[in-house]
């Protein structure tokens, strides 16, 4: 299991060879959204580290802390997503106050990522493997980390494969998903990384 | 004139505005979860329950819930249909809620529902909200499914319990990998989109 693993480890896991786009199919609404544009797939990107970091501790923590010792366990789903809106909120107004120049560059994108699935799929996952405090900041940054990944490289591609000519029912969405089967066919291949 | 428009909010999400292939919306579950074709008739079920009920909820409050607070509160009430669906599943059918793992929680977030939410049920009387959740519901199992027959009929030869080929058959393995899921949508997207096309000439 992964919380058996050293953090060096779960971090390549999360990154790699799990990698929440490519392989673990989660948040491709924005993958497939945003990806048209290189500068927006950096914002939401960083967005997502900055986001998903934090509120996967806090998460860790009203769960550990909160929910358990309560017995209030079948509320998590509500719980999380409550917490994790409103921790969002909070950083908004936090860095709009204190770093304007950061605000500018992932402003737009902080209340998209509320509905980001990512974000609570990656507070989800943490506790369903069980790992303690440490490691579950590690596995937020691995897998925010491949998501940055993934969706700058994608939107690279995707910038190439607009300019090519294309079949006249393949254009725009089709295409896209075609392009990302072969990325995650790449990605496929670092499984043999290590074994879990 | 009453029938057809309920007619139309039910016939809508099957093809014309399918959450799928036409909105795109709910891409999650759907690519992870199509590698088997029992899950995804689950995963459909599980889906369409969600949408009947926070569609019906919300449809019932729409004049008590004030417009600044909607979001939460339409979040809220899909978050209760979702626990109740996750806590169902694990009493009577174990086996299907570890296999569809994370993404029957991840639910509550799926834009499709949210969307109908926002779109449609806050605005339409109870009747039409149902159909509307109904249709949609459908339109992303039949998709979820058809997905699920193509990729594990070709990558494991079997339907569920059935057996589609002889003793030799050599499994297409790629089609159940992740990458099969890309590959399969990518093509269905591109078959609606031609024969849209080819309906407007």
């Amino acid at each position: 299991m992964l919380n058996q693993l050293n953090l060096g480890l779960i971090f390549l896991s999360a990154f790699l060879v799990n990698n929440i786009l490519l392989i673990k199919f989660i948040a491709l609404c924005s993958f497939f959204g945003l990806s048209n544009s290189l500068t927006a797939s950096l914002g939401m990107g960083l967005a997502v580290v900055f986001v998903m970091v934090m509120s996967s501790s806090v998460s860790w923590a009203v769960y550990h802390y909160l929910l358990i010792p309560l017995h209030l366990e079948y509320l998590r789903t509500a719980t999380f997503i409550l917490t994790i809106a409103s921790l969002v909120q909070f950083e908004e107004i936090i860095i709009r106050k204190k770093s304007p120049a950061l605000y500018r560059a992932l402003g737009i994108y902080l209340p998209l990522i509320t509905t980001n699935c990512a974000i609570l799929a990656a507070a989800f996952l943490g506790i369903d493997y069980q790992l303690n405090f440490v490691q579950n900041v590690v596995y937020a940054l691995g897998v925010s980390g491949g998501y940055c990944l993934a969706i700058l490289l994608f939107a690279g591609l995707r910038e190439r494969v607009n300019s090519a000519p294309v079949a006249k029912s393949f254009q725009g969405v089709p295409i896209a998903f075609i392009t990302a089967s072969l990325m995650s066919l790449a990605f496929l291949g670092f499984k043999g990384l290590f074994k879990l | 004139m009453k029938k057809l428009i309920q007619w139309q909010s039910f016939s809508n999400g099957l093809w014309k505005e399918n959450p799928v292939l036409a909105l795109m919306l709910g891409l999650c579950p759907l690519l992870a979860i199509s590698s088997s074709v029992t899950d995804s008739l689950g995963m459909g079920a599980a889906f369409t329950f969600v949408l009947l009920g926070s569609n019906l909820m919300i449809s019932c409050l729409r004049r008590l819930v004030p417009n600044q607070v909607r979001i939460p509160v339409f979040i809220v009430i899909i978050a209760t249909f979702g626990t109740i669906t996750d806590y169902t599943l694990a009493a009577y059918l174990p086996e299907l809620k570890r296999n569809l793992g994370v993404f029957l929680p991840l639910i509550v977030v799926n834009c499709i529902v949210l969307g109908r939410a926002e779109a449609f049920a806050s605005r339409n009387n109870v009747l039409n909200s149902l159909l509307d959740g109904l249709g949609m519901g459908l339109g992303f199992t039949l998709i979820i499914v058809l997905m699920a027959v193509i990729r594990e009929g070709l990558g494991n030869g079997t339907l569920g319990p059935l057996k589609l080929f002889g003793q030799n058959y050599q499994p297409f393995l790629i089609m159940i990998l992740p990458p099969g899921a890309f590959l399969v949508l990518g093509f269905l997207i591109a078959l609606k989109n031609s024969l849209d096309r080819r309906k407007k000439c």
